[in-house]
This record gives structure tokens, sequence and C-alpha cells, in this order.
């Protein structure tokens, strides 16, 4: 897009445009190492990663202010205007997933104490799937493609029945072995922690659409509810 | 190509419901215009515009400076016939009554179409004469009484007859810049107009007149149809329905107001509006 004739009106949003990309950055980062120090019971990753928290949320006030001070300044219009009330929005949301990534992060330290389980491996699958979601919705975010980011909205179906296959596996390993039980218990907060992680991507995906074409995403996104099947 | 996007509709997804907002419908045109095109000489200053303004609401023209909004402004009270060499082409109907036809007195086309300068212009007369002038002329009061009250209720519209009824009789310069600009719109309500046209009314005045004149527009658009030249991006955005966008004596782009300023549709507005041109 062309250059504002205020030239310091564009650097404002480019600037914004950094501290989103360094949020994105920051989270996706946390989210793999999460996962990374629950599969390979990491104890220091896993601290590193809650370490980290606290600039996601830093990043995320100061994102704010320039918000706020754009707004008042500047009074941005159409695009600009979808531009900066869209950071705002997403900028919520990745403070939401690095501080879930801080909560899986926070297990390993549980399942670090208890017998290792199996259902272990579907986790890490489905934090592998989450982060590449993760990952597509902050390219698509930076390069501005609203494809990319409808691809990322409609993958989100992978994620629920991941979601959902695992909860069945997890409960029948509780079934099986009730030693597991406190082990199984702590994954499955992990894998909603993760489930969640894939609908703040799906709403960051919806934003990038609304920021490129002023439209709304609303056709209704099939879903998988471990809920409707009676567990 | 002119975008008219006039009837949109909005869905809203919330949990289940689908909400579909649609526009409330568009009031009646009160003034069409088709094809126009001004020359001033050989030079062609508006080309082939077609746009309608709706009465009971506000349109406002935008865009840059030379971009034929207030040349198109001036065609709907035939303004332009007082600049030498100025030739107007296509259709400019006032309740499908044809403007340009030869039995139409432009003055009394003028005073079914007031029009507000940018610069305060009342006349060296006082208050109450500057307001009284032009029902005088038309014959539109038969005693003083009928006169007083025309003076009143106009001032009163104007959001003015409390800062002057103790002072009806000091000249009309003697008020405040944002006071006379009130003045001159009381004036042009005096003589019961059905079409208010204001070029740049508020840019010679401070925020505080500026935000009275609006309200006064917001007030006067329940009984008038107002078109309005503005080269503030905000005051169009506070105070009209509808927008058109003019660029190099074309029209761009024309719809409601919201959509112009939260999606338009075409570049050339985006680029304007966010203040990447013009």
């Amino acid at each position: 897009m062309t250059e504002h004739t205020v030239r310091s009106f564009s650097a404002d949003l480019e600037d914004l445009s950094g501290d989103l990309a360094r949020m994105g950055g920051l989270a996706e980062d946390m989210l793999s190492d999460a996962i990374q120090a629950i599969s390979t019971r990491d104890l220091a990753l896993a601290d590193t990663v809650v370490a980290r928290d606290p600039q996601v949320d830093a990043l995320q006030i100061e994102a704010e202010k320039k918000i706020l001070r754009l707004l008042a300044l500047r009074q941005p219009l159409a695009r600009d205007l979808r531009q900066t009330i869209s950071a705002l929005k997403i900028a919520a949301e990745l403070e939401r997933v690095a501080d879930l990534a801080k909560n899986i992060a926070k297990r390993a330290k549980v399942l670090d104490t208890i017998e290792p389980v199996a259902a272990l491996k579907g986790v890490a699958r489905m934090g592998k799937l989450v982060s590449a979601q993760l990952k597509r919705v902050l390219d698509a975010y930076s390069a501005l493609e609203p494809d990319a980011a409808n691809k990322v909205w409609t993958r989100d179906e992978e994620v629920d029945e991941h979601y959902q296959s695992l909860f069945r596996e997890v409960v029948t390993y509780m079934i099986e072995d009730p030693r597991t039980i406190s082990a199984c218990a702590h994954l499955l907060f992990v894998a909603k922690n993760l489930e969640r992680i894939g609908d703040h991507c799906t709403n960051i995906a919806e934003e990038i659409h609304f920021l490129v074409t002023g439209e709304t995403l609303t056709s209704e996104r099939p879903k998988v509810d471990a809920l409707d099947n009676g567990n | 190509m002119v975008m008219s996007r006039m009837e949109p509709i909005a869905q809203l997804r919330m949990g289940d419901a689908v909400v579909t907002a649609v526009k409330p419908p568009t009031n009646q045109a009160k003034v069409k215009t088709k094809n126009v095109s001004v020359f001033y000489g050989e030079k062609q200053a508006l080309f082939d515009v077609s746009l309608d303004m709706p009465e009971k609401t506000v349109t406002a023209l935008i865009g840059p400076s030379g971009c034929g909004k207030s040349t198109f402004l001036r065609c709907m009270n035939r303004m332009n016939d007082t600049i030498e060499g100025a030739r107007v082409t296509g259709e400019i109907e006032i309740d499908g009554e044809d403007v340009n036809d030869k039995s139409i007195d432009p003055v009394l086309l003028r005073a079914r179409v007031g029009m507000v300068f940018q610069k305060p212009n009342p006349f060296p007369k006082s208050i109450f004469d500057n307001v009284a002038y032009g029902a005088r002329i038309h014959g539109l009061a038969s005693t003083s009484q009928e006169l007083e009250t025309i003076v009143e209720r106009s001032l009163e519209r104007a959001g003015l007859w409390g800062e002057v009824k103790d002072r009806l009789h000091q000249p009309g310069t003697s008020l405040s810049g944002g006071q006379q600009q009130r003045l001159v719109i009381a004036r042009a309500i005096a003589v019961s107009p059905e079409i208010i046209l204001m070029d740049e009314p508020c840019s010679a005045l401070d925020p505080i007149a500026t935000a009275k004149i609006e309200e006064l527009i917001d007030e006067l658009k329940a009984n008038y149809c107002i078109v309005i030249v503005t080269h503030s991006m905000a005051q169009a955005a506070r105070v009209s329905q509808q927008t058109a966008f003019f660029h190099l004596g074309k029209l761009v782009e024309t719809g409601p107001t919201e959509m112009i300023f939260t999606n338009p549709r075409e570049a050339r507005t985006q680029d304007y509006i966010t203040g990447r041109f013009g």
C-alpha cells in the first residue's frame, strides 16, 4: 500500500505491526518449547517458557498504548482503522496463547513426578498440529493473506477432531489403569489448552480476513464437540 | 466506474443465530442528477456526475481541492450561471423539476435552495434585518408581526436566538465568526428553503463554533435535504449519512457514510480518506 502523506503515520502503523510480530514470535516459541518440555521432560526448558510470559504481557500493554495513541492522534480510517482495531484484538489473542503455553509448561513439572503414559505421544502430536496452525496464522498476518488465514480457520476442525479422539484415548487409559489417572488428568488439561490455542488461531484468522476485506467471516465453521458425543 | 451501495446488508453471527442488519429504507431522492458535466470555457471541471441526494439526509461531498465538489454543489442552485463562460450539461432535478428549465427563475430557485459559504457573509445590516431580508423581498410576511415571528423562528432554529435576542438591532458583523455563520444559516432558513447547500461552512470556525454548526446540521436534517462540501474527513463522518467522493472532476464512489469510512470499495477513495494522497 502506498505511503501516507504524513510519513510518521505510516511509521506508527509499522511500529505497531512490529510489536505484534514480536508478540507472535514469542508466543510461537513458547508454545513449541512448552510441547517440547512436556514430551522430553525438560524442566529447564519449561522454566524458560514460564519466564517468557511477562515479556508477552508487557508487549501487549505497549501495543495497547500505541493503539490508543494512534486512535486519539491519527484518527485512522478505512483500512488503517481496521488494521488498528485488528491489532488491538490480535494482541489480546496472542497474550492468551502465551498464557496457555505457560500453563502447559507448568504441567511439565507435575508430569515429571509421575510415570510416563502412552497418551503423551498423542498430546505431543496435537501440540505439533496446533503449533503449525499458529505459525500459519502468524504468517498470514504478516503477509496479510486472507486466503491463508481462511485455511487456518477451516483447519481448526482437525484440531477439534484430534482433541476429541485424544480425549477418548486418555479416558480409556484411565479406565484400564487407574494409577495413570493423575498423569492423564494433567494431559487432558494440556490437550484442552492446546484446543483453546487452536480457537485463538481461528479468531486471529477472522481478524485477518476482516482487516484485509472489511467483511466478517460468517459461514458456519464445522464444529466437532466432544460433549456432543456422550463424553 | 461509480460504485453505488445504498442498500447494504450486514450479517452478524451471534452464537447460532445469524442477525441480518438491513439499512433503514433510504429517503426519497430530493435532488436527482444525471450525467452532469460543467465546463469553464474550454476546460471541463465536472465529468458525467450522477448522484441522488435524499430528503431529510445529509450528503457530504469530499475530495481534494479542485476535484469538482464545489462546482457540483453550485449546479444545484445555478450559482454557476453567475460565472462567465460556465456551461452546465446533464439533468438536475429537484422534486422532478428540471432546475435548468427556462421557466425556472434562478432567484426563486435560490430561495428553495439556500446556500451557506465558507466565510460567514452577513449583510452590513442589523441582525434582525439580515434574517428579515429574504423574507421581505420574497413577500413571505404581510405584517411586521409576521416578520418578527419569522426572524425569531429562524434564529431559534439556527440556535442563535438565545445569544442575540437582546441585541437584534446591532450589526450582524458585530457577532463572532461562529455566530455569524449561524446568522447566515438563519438567513437561509428564513425563506423556507427545501435544500441547504453548505460549502465548507466550518473551515473558518473554532472547534466549539464548529460543534454548534454540526449540532445544527443534525437538527436541520429532520426537515431539509442538506448537501455539505467539507475538507474535514472527520466532519463528513460525523454529520452525513451519505458520502460522495470526487476526484479530478469525477464521482469516484458514493455510499452510506459508515461504509465509505470503514470499508470503501475503490482504491482511490481508500487512499484519499486514509491520507495517502490529496
